[in-house]
């Protein structure tokens, strides 16, 4: 599954062919424009934060690639290939509950395999790995509301990325734990894509995850009509801990930069309140 | 303790409330031909329970109660998961649906009975008009109320549309068919027994139809004393099967913070 070339790949923004494009999207709810005109690449095993103050249409940009929503106008593509309907080459990971709460942790996490034919015996093998991996061994048989938010994250990871997915898209989604739980998780997740690099999207309004994690913060203006305003790379060292990286003074410098930057359009999406 | 105390209060009540009754009908305080004592309808619920032929009427009341009862869901689920997925045709149907529900089913007995005749047909017909309505309201309510991120979620994981009728739609239905289940069966024992009652030759409805025909007050009594049993067994039988089927939902005190 994974490629050594993709681990040793120096990561940058300047990619010959990027793994996601966002060419001059619009979205639109009838004649609410939430973003217009927005241009992105991601770089195949590049981890891309895109930070806003709330309301700003951030959700509806990862909707876009993940096909789940039309763009009034403008293309996005995946891998060269037009985004059409929903995609099934991606794993989105949302900030709600989306476990089947019928399901088991294990027949969650098969879920994906088993839409896509894969044999008995070759997705149970696969699924305790990957309940392994997320550090759930043991608990594949607990349904979602006898695991805690935590636990439940781990087993969305697990089902997220299992499949192998080309892009992985995450709305918010460690906004809803704790602290401490949240620095773990982040640590986790982290560590599952350093495994296995894969183009990331994420979005966040905490702007210190969205350095902590990403290559690459972009930050969009307030809404409607909500744009990319600029576009900071994070030279921060990798292998990286989440809780400890924010003593780095390089981490603090990036962080005064982008909030001088962020810090007039949350003021303004308040203002317009 | 308090356990134990509520017991015998209740015990204490059961005993003054029947002895009295007793007491009343011998002394002739109470007459006999409305209100039988309490020792003979007792005597003739035991005259029933020790006959063979008893039997056969429980069963065909249980017959057409478990027919009316799988028949009824089977519809309403279909029906409602079909209108739970398609708006449109619940807006185009909505008028007419509401006017059949608004319809009293117990007048729908005779035409069932001139179009299926005095047999266990027409008591089935009669049961599922009642069951039908109940879980599929229920049915298209579940459907309805698929969280949406759930939804998002296992489309992006590859479900088709048939996939997502099973794993999703179905699962979400069946909780809230399943809550409606004590109700639902209940719907169907009063269908059952009202048209046994309204036109039979067995059934526990046409036991006590028959007694009342007879100014036999000791008959009827007898009878609404089986069916209260009765219903109470299957009352039962449902409590068990329903925790053995929704294993995956929460108990009260059981759910986990986040």
């Amino acid at each position: 599954m994974s490629s050594p070339v993709r681990k040793l790949e120096a990561v940058t923004e300047l990619k010959p062919k990027p793994m996601v494009a966002i060419d001059d999207v619009t979205m639109a709810f009838g004649s609410f424009v939430a973003v217009q005109n927005v241009n992105l690449k991601v770089g195949d095993g590049e981890f891309l934060s895109i930070v806003g103050p709330t309301g700003c249409g951030k959700s509806t940009i990862l909707n876009a690639i993940a096909g789940l929503l039309k763009p009034a106008q403008g293309k996005v593509s995946i891998d060269g290939t037009a985004v059409q309907g929903v995609q099934n080459n991606i794993g989105y990971l949302f900030q709600q509950d989306a476990l089947l709460p019928w399901k088991t942790a294990f027949q969650n996490v098969e879920l994906g395999l088993m839409f896509r034919g894969v044999p008995e015996e070759e997705r149970r093998a696969k699924v305790f790995a990957w309940l392994e991996k997320v550090g759930l061994k043991g608990f594949g048989d607990r349904f979602p509301h006898q695991l805690s938010g935590g636990q439940r994250k781990r087993v969305q990871m697990a089902q997220a990325l299992i499949t192998g997915p080309k892009v992985i898209l995450m709305d918010e989604p460690f906004s809803a734990l704790d602290i401490h739980t949240r620095h773990l998780m982040q640590n986790e997740l982290l560590r599952l894509w350093q495994e296995d690099r894969r183009a990331v999207v994420m979005i966040t309004h905490d702007l210190e995850e969205a350095i902590a994690l990403g290559d690459r913060v972009v930050v969009l203006a307030a809404g409607p009509k909500s744009r990319v305003i600029e576009s900071f790379p994070v030279d921060l060292e990798r292998p990286r801990n989440v809780a400890e990286i924010k003593l780095d003074p390089k981490f603090m410098t990036l962080y005064r930069d982008i909030w001088a930057s962020l810090r007039g359009e949350v003021e303004k999406s308040y203002a317009s309140r | 303790m308090q356990a134990v105390n509520i017991r015998i209060i209740q015990i204490v009540l059961l005993v003054v409330l029947l002895g009295g009754w007793q007491l009343g009908v011998t002394s002739g305080a109470i007459d006999r031909f409305f209100f039988p004592a309490p020792y003979d309808i007792v005597k003739q619920v035991i005259a029933w329970v020790s006959d063979t032929g008893f039997y056969k009427h429980v069963g065909i009341t249980l017959s057409e109660t478990v027919l009316g009862y799988i028949i009824g869901t089977g519809l309403g689920v279909g029906a409602g998961v079909w209108l739970g997925l398609s708006p449109f045709v619940a807006r185009v149907l909505d008028p007419f649906i509401k006017a059949v529900n608004a319809i009293p089913r117990v007048v729908l007995a005779p035409i069932f009975v001139l179009w299926l005749g005095l047999g266990l047909w027409s008591k089935v017909a009669l049961a599922v008009t009642l069951v039908f309505f109940v879980t599929f309201f229920n049915a298209m309510q579940g459907v309805r109320e698929v969280n949406p991120v759930v939804l998002s979620n296992t489309r992006i994981l590859g479900a088709r549309r048939s996939d997502l009728l099973r794993h999703v739609y179905f699962p979400a239905a069946a909780t809230w068919i399943l809550s409606s289940l004590r109700t639902s069966v209940g719907f169907a024992v009063v269908g059952a027994i009202i048209g046994e009652y309204l036109g039979a030759s067995a059934g526990l409805g046409y036991l006590i139809a028959r007694s009342e025909g007879n100014f036999d007050a000791v008959g009827v009594f007898a009878g609404i004393i089986i069916l209260a049993v009765f219903v109470l067994i299957i009352d039962l039988i449902l409590d068990f099967a329903e925790k053995r089927l929704i294993t995956w939902r929460p108990n009260a005190g059981e759910e986990r913070p986040a």
